[in-house]
């Protein structure tokens, strides 16, 4: 099939594009920009007048539930929530029930989602057997079944000679480890930051340091072991200067920063809200500046969703009884842009957040434009407004602090190997 | 940051979970309405019919014989159908089984749920979830608030000092758990009281408690200098983990209130604790028996206190011409 997109700002980060063109699909790949298209017959055609046209997003973080957590979510559910949010590529860490720790389990939820046919998930393989911390998983076999990165999620490795271990052991295969930098001991059974709001609610809290500690242990072990690691998360101010540091070093670290952390604070906890209850925890207004200047300086390189969809009951509770997480894929995009239309960002490099650094991240060749490579795509509205309504969105979660809120950015199309398989219904 | 949850739409106080955002004119009528409750406890029929045919419940997911009884009492005297429920902790889905507990309650009719539980929030989190005709009255949650102990607090306070915009208060203990210590600084600061210290060791000071507005300090002679009232804060042992204080021996020797260091207060400062006392632990037992102690009058004006905040919440529901009576 043969699609055309005509009249779109074509966006492609990667290549430094930035113009008002056509673009052309042949066979689920990239092939060419106006008038190189003009003879060949066209299937399909889609007008993308007034709309910005980009590869697919590529989300570096997405807890998808299945295997182990059916009752919260599965891939046919949250997978449709990825498209309409224009994510065409999901990492999903490997902390399912069972952990992905043998390839079996690679290769079960590539498939599962191959065969839905939407979104691409590249399961995140577990950097030690069951996420313990203790023995190491197979990874070569790991990475023969298809795992770009792994990591070892939620579950810190609090054996710092282990993780030495992991990092070496991982780098021997050229994988990329995703770490979670938070110290096990300082987090304990803490629920927000340490500040103002923990203190004025009475909340058991996780200091800056558990993250900022944690960080500079791993930093120090990548130095070391020269080890190519990815930070999965930051929420503080000062662990943007770290790893500012650390890459004028030419370390080999790169890091992500959730949606929601770049636009919460402590303060939005308010009267013991739990959709705001997230790990690491949404903390101090000055930490939320930090997080977006790290990202306009490029210290910080993607924003990703941290996608935690639950069950409605799940964040019935206490607030420290209650479920972290937020459901974020179908608000990543127009988070994004919100920082924009804030001035954080300009519209390319806000693009690059989320399209051609992750993938650089993975080492895949989505996440651009370049001709021959696969069609994935995003063509999205970037002046129209839509108010988010938590029960509407398509995620089996509707978890999401920002209900009820106005957002910019309205996904037109997505497409995933030249098909499109989400079309916003125009009204 | 005010409660909005607390309030009904015509703004009037239809739950009482924090002392945070409540006016100065709400909390002096809670309290001259306890003046009038006192001389009920004082007669030889010791009721009066505002809560005649109501129900209250006691659902404490956190045994406290004290709180519980006082708020019992108090209810008795009101005239209210009093039901105690200790429900089993669960340590899972206990928001869910909090609420299905609540909605099983609600449906008998139930119209006064005071509720005990030790995660910050719970009050809040049923308050959010009841019908407009149920009234919670917090009876502490997690470390976050009690405020019907700070009430009567400073009802206590008024009976021996005439004017709260010229007291030195000190808060001194386990500021970090204490839901009573800050209940205690939203009272007495909206109340007026420009001189707040909290004192205690740095492991037992929440980070930024200043931005409450009070002075946190770590020395307990320096911070009880010519203060007017001293509030002492149960010490937990159990909690402190070997961690947060090294040993009760050593607590005492920095943080006890002897008669000695009372000394450095004011000449007719008062001595206050919310109970139950661990004497040798945070304070002498001749500081706690002695003459400037107020610790059983707090007891009894626990009584009075918790019969005006559940009157004033009823009030609220039968409307303004009525609520006037």
């Amino acid at each position: 099939m043969n699609v055309l997109i005509t009249g779109g700002r074509v966006i492609d980060p990667a290549n430094g594009v930035d113009q008002t063109q056509d673009l052309f699909i042949r066979d689920g790949k990239i092939a060419g920009f106006d008038d190189t298209t003009r003879e060949i017959a066209v299937d399909k055609t889609l007008d993308a007048r007034g709309l910005v046209v980009c590869p697919g997003l590529v989300d570096l973080q997405a807890r998808l539930r299945e295997p182990g957590e059916e009752h919260k979510a599965t891939l046919d559910t949250e997978l449709v929530a990825a498209v309409a949010g224009g994510i065409t590529t999901i990492c999903c860490p490997p902390d399912t029930d069972p952990v992905i720790d043998t390839p079996a389990m690679v290769q079960m939820i590539r498939q599962r989602a191959e065969e839905i046919g939407l979104t691409q998930v590249l399961p995140v393989g577990a950097l030690t057997r069951s996420l313990a911390g203790e023995q190491l998983t197979d990874m070569a076999a790991l990475r023969d079944a298809g795992c770009l990165a792994l990591g070892n999620a939620e579950n810190t490795i609090d054996n710092t000679l282990v993780m030495r271990r992991a990092m070496q052991y991982a780098t021997t295969f050229d994988l990329t480890v995703f770490l979670n930098a938070l110290d096990p001991w300082l987090k304990g059974n803490g629920c927000v930051h340490e500040g103002e709001v923990s203190t004025r609610l009475g909340l058991p809290v996780i200091p800056e340091a558990a993250e900022t500690v944690a960080l500079a242990r791993e930093l120090a072990l990548i130095e070391t072991t020269g080890a190519r690691g990815h930070i999965t998360q930051l929420s503080c101010a000062r662990s943007v200067t770290q790893l500012a540091d650390a890459k004028e070093r030419d370390l080999a670290v790169t890091a992500a920063v959730s949606a929601h952390h770049l636009h919460l604070s402590e303060q939005d906890i308010g009267e013991f809200d739990t959709r705001c209850h997230v790990i690491p925890p949404l903390r101090s207004l000055t930490d939320r500046e930090g997080l977006r200047q790290g990202l306009a300086d490029g210290v910080i390189e993607a924003i990703c969703s941290d996608h935690q969809p639950h069950g409605f009951d799940a964040k019935l509770a206490p607030f420290s009884e209650s479920a972290p997480g937020i459901a974020g894929l179908e608000t990543l995009l127009s988070l994004t842009l919100k920082l924009v239309d804030e001035d954080v960002l300009k519209l390319p490099k806000a693009v690059a957040a989320l399209t051609a650094n992750p993938a650089r991240i993975l080492g895949i060749d989505t996440g651009q434009l370049s001709i021959g490579a696969r069609a994935d795509l995003c063509v999205f509205d970037p002046n129209k407004q839509w108010q988010v309504d938590a029960e509407k969105l398509r995620s089996n979660g509707t978890n999401t602090p920002f209900d009820g809120r106005s957002l910019p950015g309205v996904v037109r199309w997505t497409l995933v190997s030249g098909e499109v398989v989400f079309a916003h219904d125009k009204k | 940051m005010t409660s909005s949850v607390q309030f009904d739409t015509n703004g009037n106080l239809r739950h009482f979970l924090t002392i945070e955002g409540l006016s100065r004119e709400a909390l002096v009528e809670i309290l001259d309405a306890a003046e009038s409750f006192i001389s009920i406890g004082e007669r030889q029929i010791r009721k009066v019919p505002i809560l005649r045919g109501r129900t209250l419940v006691n659902l404490f997911f956190e045994d406290s014989t004290r709180t519980r009884t006082t708020f019992e009492i108090a209810a008795k005297r009101l005239s209210a159908d009093v039901i105690n429920l200790n429900p089993a902790r669960l340590s899972t889905n206990k928001g869910e089984r909090i609420l299905d507990t609540i909605r099983t309650l609600e449906a008998m009719h139930t119209d006064i749920f005071v509720i005990r539980d030790n995660a910050s929030g719970t009050s809040h989190l049923v308050a959010k979830h009841v019908p407009s005709h149920v009234h919670i009255v917090n009876a502490g949650d997690g470390r976050h608030a009690h405020p019907t102990q700070a009430m009567l607090d400073m009802f206590t306070i008024r009976q021996h000092k005439d004017d709260f915009t010229k007291l030195r208060v000190a808060i001194v203990g386990d500021i970090l758990h204490s839901r009573v210590a800050r209940s205690q600084i939203h009272a007495l600061k909206i109340l007026g009281v420009p001189d707040i210290r909290v004192i205690g060791p740095r492991t037992l000071l929440p980070t930024e408690i200043e931005k409450m507005g009070v002075t946190p300090l770590c020395e307990l002679d320096e911070g009880l200098q010519d203060v007017d009232v001293i509030m002492m804060l149960r010490l937990q042992l159990e909690r402190m983990e070997g961690q947060l204080i090294p040993s009760a021996q050593e607590y005492f020797r920095q943080y006890g209130l002897t008669a000695e260091r009372v000394q450095r207060a004011a000449p007719d400062a008062v001595v206050m604790h919310p109970g139950p006392i661990n004497r040798g632990l945070e304070i002498a037992s001749e500081v706690a028996d002695g003459k400037r102690s107020l610790i059983l009058e707090q007891v009894t004006n626990g009584i009075a206190v918790r019969m005006s905040i559940m009157a004033k919440l009823m009030a609220g529901q039968r409307g303004p011409e009525e609520g006037k009576e």
